[in-house]
């Protein structure tokens, strides 16, 4: 079964042409990567399907914005991944 | 459909919230500038147009559905076809049907049909937000009522 790092570079690279061997954990997906927004919400479509969750985009924008969080958190393949394994087990329970 | 304007949308005709999907029904008109050049000799829709007549039955779709809050905005298409010619005095069936709905945007399923043949279908990206002006909402929602949105939603 593939990790959930794996599956997301893989809706990464099919969803915006950045080869699959350039994206690593440490990857930032607009800045590293080069995704913009419109692929992004290509990238999030994907991600809502295939692990049956939401991601709260929004939400994540919206305190980035006020200060709250850095971009860093959710925009950091790694973080990003890890935000879906939350959303995954809130998602279950 | 006042072309146009880019009034493609002229009633809807059915809308289902279980669903998340609605039917609109759109004239061709008979004569326009449009035709003048797309073609001369062979006057038909262009397939843009068909596209945008999609995107906005999807666009009130997703404004009904939120209640008039935020607009949807067209950020992008995916699979669209254009599978028969739709000539000048023709009356569609617009079919959308919402897909999924994300955190600030929702992806629809879109079809228009022509006297029961389907002649185009698409699936479309829209960004949602809140209205960027008052004027903006107010227009949309007074669009709503002469497309017959507040009947619909009574009967």
């Amino acid at each position: 079964m593939a990790s959930t790092f794996e599956t997301v570079a893989g809706i990464i690279s099919s969803s915006s042409d950045v080869p699959l061997e350039r994206i690593t954990p440490q990857s930032h997906v607009k800045e590293d990567l080069g995704v913009d927004s419109l692929a992004f919400l290509d990238i999030a479509f994907e991600i809502d399907q295939t692990f049956g969750i939401k991601l709260p985009v929004e939400d994540w924008i919206a305190r980035v914005n006020e200060g709250k969080d850095k971009g860093d958190d959710y925009f950091i393949v790694g973080h990003l991944c890890a935000q879906i394994d939350s959303l995954r087990v809130a998602a279950a329970e | 459909m006042r072309l146009e304007y880019f009034q493609m949308l002229d009633e809807i005709e059915t809308l289902d919230r279980d669903q998340a999907s609605l039917v609109a029904v759109a004239h061709v008109p008979s004569e326009s500038s449009v035709f003048e050049g797309h073609f001369p000799g062979h006057p038909i829709m262009p397939g843009v147009l068909l596209l945008e007549t999609m995107a906005q039955a999807a666009g009130y779709l997703l404004m009904t559905l939120d209640g008039f809050t935020r607009m949807p905005f067209f950020a992008g298409v995916k699979t669209a076809g254009f599978r028969a010619f739709v000539h000048p005095g023709s009356t569609l069936k617009v079919n959308a049907s919402r897909l999924h709905a994300g955190s600030g945007y929702a992806v629809v399923s879109a079809s228009v049909h022509c006297r029961g043949t389907r002649v185009g279908d698409a699936q479309l990206t829209m960004r949602t937000m809140p209205f960027p002006s008052d004027a903006l909402a107010r227009h949309v929602r007074r669009e709503g009522e002469r497309l017959g949105l507040t009947k619909v939603e009574a009967g």
